[in-house]
Formats: C-alpha cells, structure tokens, sequence
C-alpha cells in the first residue's frame, strides 16, 4: 500500500516494517517514557519523537478538547537574554522582531517572529519578561538558526544562553487548570500568556498560561531531572492522558494557529498571513518605536497596501482531505491556481477534513466556492471563517 | 486466504477475488477517515492503483493485485471509513475482483510467509 503524502510517519507501509532511526536523533528527558508508554516515535527536527500512542491521533485530539493532554514539546529551543538593564535586553530583541518587548509587562508573554529583509517570517517565538530576564521559545527545526541570529545581533551587550537542561511541558484542555491546581493552586488565578515561577512537584517551573492546541492551558518548563517526574505525575491524573505530535497537528489547525515551515515560511509576509495583530503600534508606522526590525520598510508599506493574497480556512465539502500542496482554482475549468493549501487534514472536533491556505485576496471571502485539485480532481471547498474551533483560552 | 507485500489480504471464491488490508495496516495507518472505491465494471490491471484510503496521517493507494473486473465495492466505508480501523479483515473489505487467472494468486504469501513478513 503505498504511501502518497507523508506527514508526520516514516513511511511504514512502503516496507512493512519501522525502519531504524537515525542514530543521529536526539532524546528528550521523556524519551523512556514514552517508549514504555507505547508511542510510536519518529524522527522530527533532529529529535526522536513521539508521533502517537496506542489510543491514537483521533482519540488524542478529542481528549485534549474535553480533557487535558500532555504533550512533551523539550525538542523546542527555550532560550534566555540577559542584560544589566533588562530594557537594553528588550530594546536589542526588538531589533530582530516587529514585536513591543519594551511595552511587555513583567510576568507577561506574547506572540511574535523574526523577520528578514523581505519582510518574510525567519520564524516564531513565544517572549516572556521574566523580570530580570527575558525568555525565549523557539521552534525545534530552528533553534540552531535562531540562536545564532541572536548572538549575531545581540552578544556581547546582551547574553544569549540556550538552555539545555530544562524539559519544555505543554498541559492542555480545558481540566488542565484543575489539574495542575492540585500541584500549586497559583496557577487558578494566572491569566491568558501571563507567565511566573512556581514549585510544582518540588521543582522551580517557568509556568506561563499559552498553548498551541486552541485550548485553556499551560507550558511549563521544567529541570532536566524532573521532568520525567513531572511528567509522571501530571499523567497520574485520570482527566490526563500523553498526546503525541499528530494530535499536536490537528489540534492546532482546528485553532488556525500557523505551523512555521507550512503556513509560514521565509518567503511569507505576516500582512497575507493575518498576522499584523502581533505589530504593536509603537512599532507600526507613526509609533515611538515604529521599525527598526529587519525588512521593517517593507512589511509597514504591505501592511498599509493590504495583503495580495491571504490566509484563510477552507473546508472541503466532500470527505477528501485537502492536504499541504493542494493547488486552489476559482472554478473547475480554470487554468491558474489561485492558491494552494499549506496545512490540511482531517479535523476530529470538526467531524470533517478542513485545511488552511493561501488565496488571493478578493476570493479570501468566507463562503467563496473554489475547487481543489486532488489526485487530478477538482472537488469544491468553500472559504471558511477561522479558526475552525472557539478558542477556550482564560482571559 | 492470500496476502500481498503491500498488506493486502485477498480471498478466492470461485473466480471472485475479496480484497481488503491486513490488521497490521490498518493498525500502522492509523484513524481511516476517507475512502474512494473504483467504480463497478471497471476493468483493472495488476498494481492500479484502485483505491485511494486516507487516514489521519496520510494518503495512501491499494492497489489491484491481480488483472480483472471490479465487480462489487463496499459502499458503507465511504460513509464509515472508521470501520476499517474496527474491522479490516472483515467487514471491511474494499472491492471484489472478478479474475481470470487464479494460478496468479499463488504469486502471493500465505498467512504464515505474511507474519514472518511483518515481523521482520
């Protein structure tokens, strides 16, 4: 039975039988548990990890929706910069992201990504004022290019430390806050993206209320040595169960949030992805602080322009899944694509295949009947509204 | 019952030929949730690919193991593709395939020669 696309599997069933693994590929402090858990692992942005468990991707994706789920999310490059001056800290972040991190309140988080001189997105990151400190998290596939970014820019004023021996946790589903309540009931009165330092399970955890699966939660990042332990006690609770990296997939296209390498890339302008919202004003055109971030002409002069084509949620209407590579078309007989799907599957809250893409933007309407061209078929999807599911954060 | 390297099980009655995927499939591919069957009366020649079957993973193809006729396709997957994961040697069976030829099922592995297989 071979296999057609390939996301987020070895491609098993080409050969009947799981291949070794690169020797190469790194562990996280969990990599034990989740062998003795049943996960299937995968090699994924250099690490060895966890693809699903025994209860599958679509059972996954439902628990954490009504439950909680535990995802291990340590193969991210959690990064901290240190200044004398903390405001020289963010000032100098600033140079690299669109973001406010001056503005950024201490114990708060928010949104943002790194741009280039094309005004495209390097990639994504989450970025906390931990009072003396600020913290980074950065994606896996890009840490190396991340980190060195930073030190590019940053060193020696600002210290750039990659940190190694912490484990990255993510609790999430709307049982999260009680289930990490019975752990330190602090976490009850923490807001959407506030962060703080708590002791749970008798460790110093770097705990902010964030997620990527559309749901209240929490990521938690916790000491090497306990965070097996951590982990360990989270699952002992019966609203809790791990959740592997397909799971982590759907969950976060139903929520519309971008995958950074797919709905995301270096040649992707934040105005077509719609994500202007984490320009502050004080960086946007006629701010106090407006530019100064690679490619800042560009993206300020396409965010007054508006955006040629746009992101935007397509629902197939048949059951075919439109996925990564679909080509879109205004009609059946059309010649041009006008757009092309970037993240597409199969939504277990939803019941049905949606997907993300890019159109251009007078057909970026929801409601806009296209057609999708799978395995040379033009089958109808319609633009949809995003995201595909109520965000359940706590604000 | 016959299995193919591509983790097909096939049952001979007489010239009609019942095709579907082994457990250890449906078990690697995951949550089935689409289904596409050929049409009845199509005629199919060994390794067309016939079905297309999508789970939450990916896409993928079964193809036709011996020359033929689809003579019937089991329609209730299209609407409950889960039922593959269920039941993949049973009730969950893709197409029936009219053959000529049944010397060419011995081409294909017995139950025993399919478990040494997957095992290896």
């Amino acid at each position: 039975m071979p296999v057609r696309s390939d996301k987020g599997n070895s491609g098993i069933l080409n050969t009947g039988k799981d291949g070794p693994l690169d020797e190469e590929l790194k562990h996280t402090p969990l990599y034990d548990l989740h062998v003795e858990l049943g996960a299937k692992m995968v090699p994924f942005a250099g690490y060895e990890m966890p693809v699903q468990y025994p209860a599958g991707v679509m059972a996954e994706h439902k628990h954490t929706r009504t439950k909680a789920g535990l995802f291990d999310v340590s193969h991210m490059g959690q990064v901290v910069l240190r200044a004398r001056d903390p405001d020289d800290a963010a000032l100098a972040l600033e140079t690299l992201v669109p973001v406010d991190v001056l503005g950024l309140a201490e114990g708060r988080q928010r949104y943002g990504y790194f741009t280039n001189e094309d005004g495209g997105i390097e990639d994504d990151l989450m970025i906390a004022n931990r009072g003396d400190h600020l913290f980074v998290v950065v994606n896996a596939a890009c840490k190396d290019a991340d980190l060195a970014r930073m030190r590019a820019a940053l060193e020696p004023e600002i210290t750039v430390k990659l940190i190694r021996n912490r484990g990255l946790l993510a609790l999430q589903g709307p049982a999260a806050v009680e289930v990490l309540a019975e752990h330190h009931p602090g976490v009850r009165d923490m807001r959407f993206m506030d962060v703080e330092t708590l002791p749970i399970a008798g460790a110093e955890c770097w705990v902010s209320r964030s997620g990527y699966t559309g749901e209240d939660g929490f990521e938690i990042s916790v000491p090497e040595a306990a965070t097996a332990d951590l982990a360990r006690a989270l699952l002992a609770h019966e609203d809790v169960n791990p959740i592997g990296l397909g799971a982590r997939d759907s969950l976060r296209l139903e929520a519309a949030l971008c995958l950074y390498g797919h709905d995301i890339d270096s040649a992707t302008s934040p105005v077509d992805a719609g994500l202007t919202w984490a320009i502050q004003k004080v960086r946007r055109e006629g701010g106090a602080r407006a530019g100064g971030f690679p490619g800042a002409e560009r993206l300020l002069t396409a965010m007054a322009e508006g955006p040629a084509r746009k992101r935007v949620g397509l629902l197939p209407d048949g059951r075919a899944p439109m996925r990564e590579g679909v080509q879109l078309f205004a009609s059946k007989e059309a010649d041009r694509p006008i757009g092309q799907v970037t993240s597409g599957g199969f939504g277990p809250t939803i019941g049905a295949p949606v997907a993300m893409g890019y159109v251009s933007a007078d057909l970026a309407v929801p409601g806009t009947a296209l057609f999708g061209d799978v395995r040379g078929k033009r089958l109808p999807v319609t633009v949809a509204t995003l995201p595909f599911v109520a965000p359940g954060f706590k604000r | 019952m016959k299995y193919t390297e591509e983790h097909e099980w096939l049952d001979l009655d007489g010239d009609v030929v019942t095709v579907g995927i082994t457990a250890h499939a449906a078990e690697q591919l995951g949550d089935v949730v689409f289904v596409e069957l050929p049409d009845i009366g199509t005629s199919v020649t060994r390794d067309d690919e016939i079905v297309v079957i999508e789970s939450v993973k990916a896409a993928s193809d079964i193809l036709a193991p011996i020359d033929g006729e689809v003579v019937e396709v089991n329609e209730v997957l299209v609407e409950e593709p889960g039922k593959v994961n269920d039941d993949p040697e049973g009730d969950a069976w893709f197409f029936k395939l009219k053959i000529e030829d049944a010397s060419t099922m011995d081409d294909y592995m017995d139950e025993a020669a399919y478990k040494a297989f997957i095992a290896d």
